[in-house]
């Protein structure tokens, strides 16, 4: 009977086979281990929270004190993702991302991965939650990422179909659409707080890198926020990120390399990195 | 050379806690004859006729990877158990070399000797059963595990391997890849070996999806084979042998502390030159590039991409000591770039690549991997044409490459950047024939009516691809304008475009969402050369200019004139 160790480097162990059993049939791997999990390792994996573009944005916060699941979570996705025990785990990983704001892209994907070895166990409820996240994470691509994993056959549910239109919205940034469309799709999007939110962060992100001055109308469409309520938002953003009221109903934005090409001029690569000046320290001396 | 001598029992490799007794492959249910012997080609006994599928994947521009050969006919006959001299002597040696770890002699014959044979007396057929050349090497069982592995990929590049024969190289490569983690393998092998068995790995991987998808013309024989031995190819089994040669050799901290000085690896191509072993390290290194390409096929660009992060390709490495090793990384990597959108990176590197490969084409017109890297070079042309109609940076291009891209691929270039209908057949045409063979990981379900789904894979990948290519529609036309004017008012501008200004407004940030596209790092990037800011009602367009790059240029000739300098001197001092 074969057995095979899969072996983590001792000095990072943080997940210990405590035992192996070897399979009937020959010489497959037997990839049920059982793994003791070991608190707290040297390093603790950070849970990734989002992109942050020039605008500063992030999408939603990291969970106040990171629960001791997500964490080991993470840490398996990273030493031991090809294993189709760690499902469950995933599959509860994603609700929690949803319920405590948080994301993260390489446990979505592992377990998509896994959905995609054993078209079985798949979730397309779970799957729902995931796309939204992923949506939620533009301008990043991980919304396609995903759609790579789900076989073509999953994507024709109504409910996929709807989302694949709105990610086609957003990414040729058909705002009000989008707005229209996610509005009679409520009760899919209102599962996962923070949606609008994010959504609204990514529109910013792209009236960011077009406009260095804005109309008012415009904003409102791309947030889908009117009235008082777009005033408020404004302010917000005049408080905390640079925005400046202009008359004649516009808003500008604040200066960045991508609205203000002069900034990016001065920045650019004439700088040589250190470790390619070093070849030559040699021969100076 | 005839007649051997005798050489002492061989502990060539450690004692092993498991060790098998080399496996009997004789199946008594299936009543299949012996695993090393030919077995005759089940055709027409099949139920039901054998559809050709040729036409159909020609007509898709997919191509058919297992090739139109036949196993061996009735005319040629083949004892497994007859061992003509040039092989008694070529085990013998190679044996030896391999015991005396001259890494230099186990290359010639690995090499150039094993093809040179196979040219000349096994053209058509398998080359000697296992069992037969084993009473020449002491039956050394790790020696006969290398000997399978070479005895099943002349075979798969042969001529057609059977169900009953692709369980079988499976089992042999857990075998010795479980030699190989379970304790120190005593032996140095050439890199070129050790990157050959990870790439026919998961090429053989890649081959058996591709043959279990064709459910159509399966024998109810077969299909028993394949539920029987479902263990076999299992996706978990792949992905998890690589990533435990990976962990177990401890590759990535190796690399982590090279950097800081405290290791050799590079230096020495991965080679044990203080009397230890090179298997390991270097078949858990190749296994970063396998691990990338098996992400690739099943479509998860973004973790392959992390498998590969450890190596870095922007230096030389023990990935570059192997052409074949070399291109895989570099066109997996590129691709997997292009799906991620990044376009730059993708042009970047495909440039690199295509230009060292015309540089060093000329070398390698002996060697057996001539023809795949020919292929690739054509390959990544395609993707180098298609990331250059959706990116249009023609600067970042070589002046040779690009005059080769020109000559391949100019022409229909310009016909994709109309964006009309001919353009998408065109994306189309170009993705199909250069993009991996997409695989479906999981097993087929043996109770519905047996179809073929082996296209479903490169199918959806496909079509997310031109969903994307669709998206970027408006963008080239866009550009053309933003070439021509330096200021230009909305409203102007949406007249000639024929749209309203509303619409322009979602055009004009769609080219900006789309050309910029988020790092690896999660900062945002800009692709375009084109660009331009929106002030009140009037676009001002920025024309971004790379600077020269001196720096790196006065860098390199600095090194390279103390080596002139040095050469003199040396010069005199003789």
């Amino acid at each position: 009977m074969n057995s095979c160790i899969v072996v983590v480097p001792t000095d990072t162990v943080i997940a210990e086979p405590t035992n192996v059993t070897g399979s009937t049939s020959h010489h497959g791997i037997e990839v049920a281990l059982e793994f003791k999990l070991v608190e707290h390792p040297t390093e603790p994996l950070k849970l990734r929270t989002g992109e942050e573009d020039s605008g500063g944005r992030k999408m939603g916060r990291e969970a106040a004190g990171q629960s001791q699941m997500s964490y080991t979570v993470e840490q398996l996705v990273a030493v031991n993702p090809y294993n189709p025990d760690i499902l469950p785990d995933l599959e509860n990983y994603v609700n929690e991302q949803v319920s405590s704001q948080t994301y993260s892209l390489d446990a979505n994907l592992c377990l998509l991965r896994l959905y995609q070895f054993e078209p079985e166990r798949m979730s397309t409820q779970i799957v729902a939650r995931i796309l939204i996240k992923a949506l939620m994470a533009m301008p990043a691509p991980d919304f396609s990422l995903c759609l790579f994993l789900i076989p073509e056959r999953v994507q024709m549910d109504e409910q996929f179909k709807t989302l694949i239109v709105l990610s086609h919205y957003l990414e040729t940034a058909k705002f009000r659409q989008f707005w229209d469309e996610a509005a009679k799709n409520r009760h899919i999007l209102e599962v996962v707080p923070g949606f609008e939110q994010a959504i609204q962060e990514y529109a910013v992100h792209v009236l960011s890198l077009t406009y260095q001055k804005v109309p008012r109308s415009v904003v409102a469409e791309a947030i889908n926020v009117e009235g008082v309520s777009l005033d408020k938002f404004i302010e917000q953003h005049v408080a905390k990120s640079g925005w400046v009221v202009e008359g004649k109903g516009e808003v500008s934005l604040p200066r960045n390399e991508f609205n203000h090409p002069e900034l990016k001029r001065t920045s650019s690569a004439q700088s040589i990195p250190l470790d390619r000046i070093t070849r030559i320290f040699p021969l100076l001396g | 050379m005839v007649g051997h001598k005798r050489y002492p029992a061989p502990l060539l490799y450690l004692q092993l806690t498991h060790m098998d007794e080399p496996r009997e492959n004789v199946e008594p249910e299936a009543q299949l004859t012996h695993s090393l012997q030919l077995e005759p080609v089940i055709s027409s006994n099949a139920v039901g006729s054998r559809n050709p599928n040729q036409a159909a994947m020609a007509a898709s521009g997919y191509e058919y990877e297992d090739g139109l050969q036949s196993s061996v006919d009735g005319g040629i006959s083949y004892d497994p158990y007859f061992v003509p001299d040039p092989v008694k002597s070529f085990v013998v040696h190679l044996y030896r070399h391999i015991r005396e770890k001259n890494v230099y002699e186990i290359h010639q014959m690995y090499e150039t000797s094993f093809h040179t044979l196979s040219d000349r007396m096994f053209k058509d057929t398998p080359w000697p059963s296992v069992e037969a050349v084993a009473q020449y090497v002491d039956n050394d069982h790790v020696f006969c595990l290398l000997y399978r592995e070479m005895w099943y990929r002349h075979l798969y590049a042969r001529l057609s391997p059977t169900l009953k024969q692709r369980i079988d190289s499976w089992d042999n490569y857990c075998s010795f890849f479980q030699v190989v983690l379970h304790g120190v393998v005593n032996m140095q092998l050439p890199n070129q070996w050790l990157w050959d068995m990870v790439d026919e790995f998961v090429y053989q991987y890649q081959s058996f999806c591709q043959y279990r998808a064709k459910m159509k013309s399966k024998t109810e024989q077969e299909i028993a084979l394949l539920r029987q031995h479902d263990q076999a190819w299992n996706v978990y089994g792949v992905l998890n042998f690589l990533q435990a040669l990976m962990e177990k050799s401890s590759i990535i901290q190796i690399l982590e502390k090279e950097k800081e000085g405290l290791e050799q690896f590079t230096a020495t191509d991965g080679y044990d030159y203080s009397g230890g072993s090179n298997v390991l390290k270097v078949l858990g290194y190749f296994s970063m590039v396998g691990l990338l390409r098996v992400h690739c096929l099943l479509g998860d660009y973004q973790t392959g991409l992390k498998c590969l992060h450890p190596i870095d390709i922007s230096q030389q490495g023990v990935y570059t000591s192997v052409i074949g090793s070399h291109i895989t990384t570099i066109y997996h990597y590129g691709f997997a770039n292009l799906m991620l959108r990044r376009y730059v990176e993708a042009i970047h590197e495909f440039n690199k690549i295509l230009l060292y490969i015309y540089k060093t084409k000329q070398y390698h017109q002996k060697s057996p991997q001539f023809e795949q890297i020919l292929k690739k070079n054509e390959q990544m042309y395609a993707l180098l044409t298609i990331c250059l109609s959706l990116c249009p940076r023609v600067k970042l291009v070589d002046e040779t490459v690009n005059s080769q891209l020109r000559e391949k691929y100019g022409e229909k270039m310009l016909r994709m950047q109309r964006y009309d209908d001919e353009s998408f057949a065109l994306y189309d045409e170009l993705f199909s024939y250069a993009c991996p063979k997409f695989i479906t990981p999981s097993a087929p379900s043996y109770e519905e009516p047996l179809v073929n789904y082996n296209q479903d894979a490169y199918r959806l990948q496909l079509k997310l691809f031109l969903y994307e290519v669709k998206q970027q529609q408006q963008l080239s036309l866009v550009r053309t304008f933003l070439k021509v004017y330096s200021t230009i008012s909305l409203e102007k501008l949406a007249s000639y475009m024929e749209v309203d200004e509303s619409t322009l407004r979602t055009i004009l940030m769609t080219y900006k969402h789309k050309t910029h596209s988020v790092g690896a790092d999660g900062k945002t990037i800009s692709n375009a050369d084109m660009d331009f800011y929106i002030d009140d009602n009037l676009i001002h367009v920025v024309e971004s200019k790379t600077p020269k790059q001196y720096g790196d240029y006065f860098l390199r000739q600095i090194v390279k004139l103390e080596a002139v300098i040095g050469d003199m001197d040396r010069v005199k001092l003789e």
